[in-house]
């Protein structure tokens, strides 16, 4: 694999025997501004509400009636909690759009520790339900025969989940990662191919400047934005065959594309996982903690 | 040439067990969304419930076939 590294979290700097990874320095990161943000947030609420506050308020109340919809009235303690699962994970992966600071959701470590707190939140909850004897006993459910798939549907739970997560950021990005390289190999050959004589860059450079003179004069936004790409591959072409960049070569096709498929894989693709992930805690713990009427 | 005949079969390794892998979570996917289409079709009012249900079925499925992305992943660069 030339050209093409995948490597896990590289080590900062060490802070005595603890080393500080890039997935832990994002970490921090996403938690100070979280936690910076709620308490400005939840500073100084007005009856009178101002702009910001209303926003907020928009966004608790959104929250809040999702766990209702999902969880019932009854769990309306886990909200925090549900919040703030949400919120680090979608925080954590968009922090990869600032482009030199890892996703801290492309890291197992991190998703398998939120997968692994639920699964401790249900056990805790089932045992102060149930009792400890009654918790080992529901493993036997429906019959003795099952409790090894029952155990290993236990275990699979919080791995399922945390490998979802992981695989769905850690993909995106090695996908956008070997695209870019892809990139940058075509435009030195196109680069290559435009600066071997005059005519090719120069019919570029011509046609681009004609379609966005009648772009701009018809205000027509696609011809313009080809125009515009026409003309910069085209002038790329003459400067490098006039030489002044000597060996130097700009990958023409990076600009622009790689932003389309961030779109998808950070913005889109790290929303619906948060959401789903948060939506997993909440079936999971719901079914741990049924409604009052029903517990014996 | 040994080590062309790893890079080769890893890659073919990491391909099928790709391909394959990705054929049963497609499947799920598309009967999954096209039963809630269906029912949004049927019943538009209670669009949002099932495209909220829709997304955590397509997310369960999702899973086998992120399980061989993880496999391949490693299969290429971690073996």
């Amino acid at each position: 694999m030339d050209g093409i590294e995948v490597k896990g979290a590289q080590t900062l700097f060490q802070i005595g025997s603890i080393a500080i990874t890039e997935t832990i320095f994002s970490l921090i990161i996403v938690t100070l501004t979280l936690a910076i943000a709620g308490i400005l947030l939840g500073r100084k609420l007005k009856k009178r509400p101002g702009m910001l506050q209303v926003l907020t308020e928009k966004g608790v109340s959104m929250l809040m009636n999702l766990v209702r919809d999902t969880m019932g009235e009854h769990n309306m303690n886990w909200v925090p909690y549900i919040g703030t699962i949400f919120l680090s994970s979608i925080l954590g992966s968009l922090i990869g759009l600032t482009g030199f600071l890892r996703p801290t959701t492309a890291d197992l470590a991190v998703v398998l520790t939120w997968a692994i707190m639920t699964s401790v939140i249900i056990w805790y909850q089932s045992i102060k339900r149930n009792g400890v004897w009654g918790w080992l006993k529901g493993f036997t459910d429906p019959i003795v025969v099952m409790t090894p798939m029952n155990v290993v549907s236990e275990i699979a739970q919080p791995v399922a989940m945390a490998f979802r997560h992981f695989g769905n950021v850690a993909g995106g990005s090695i996908i956008t990662m070997i695209i870019y390289t892809a990139l940058a190999l075509a435009s030195t050959a196109l680069i290559g191919l435009l600066s071997s004589n005059w005519i090719m860059p120069g019919i570029l450079a011509v046609l681009g400047i004609v379609l966005l003179i009648i772009g701009i004069r018809r205000k027509k936004m696609l011809r313009t934005v080809v125009a515009v790409l026409l003309l910069i591959i085209g002038a790329t072409g003459i400067v490098t065959k006039l030489g002044l960049l000597g060996n130097v070569q700009i990958p023409v096709l990076q600009l622009g594309i790689p932003a389309l498929l961030s779109l998808y894989f950070d913005l889109f693709s790290g929303f619906v996982q948060a959401f789903v992930f948060s939506l997993l805690s909440m079936v999971y713990i719901a079914g741990a903690c049924p409604p009052p009427e029903t517990q014996k | 040439m040994n080590e062309a005949m790893i890079i080769a079969a890893k890659a073919i390794g990491a391909g099928l067990c790709m391909g394959i892998g990705a054929i049963g979570p497609a499947i799920g996917e598309g009967n999954a969304v096209g039963k809630a289409l269906e029912g949004m079709a049927r019943q538009p009012e209670s669009a949002g419930n099932l495209r909220t249900n829709m997304i955590l079925g397509c997310a369960v499925t999702e899973t086998t076939g992120i399980y061989s992305l993880v496999i391949a992943l490693l299969i290429l660069f971690a073996l």
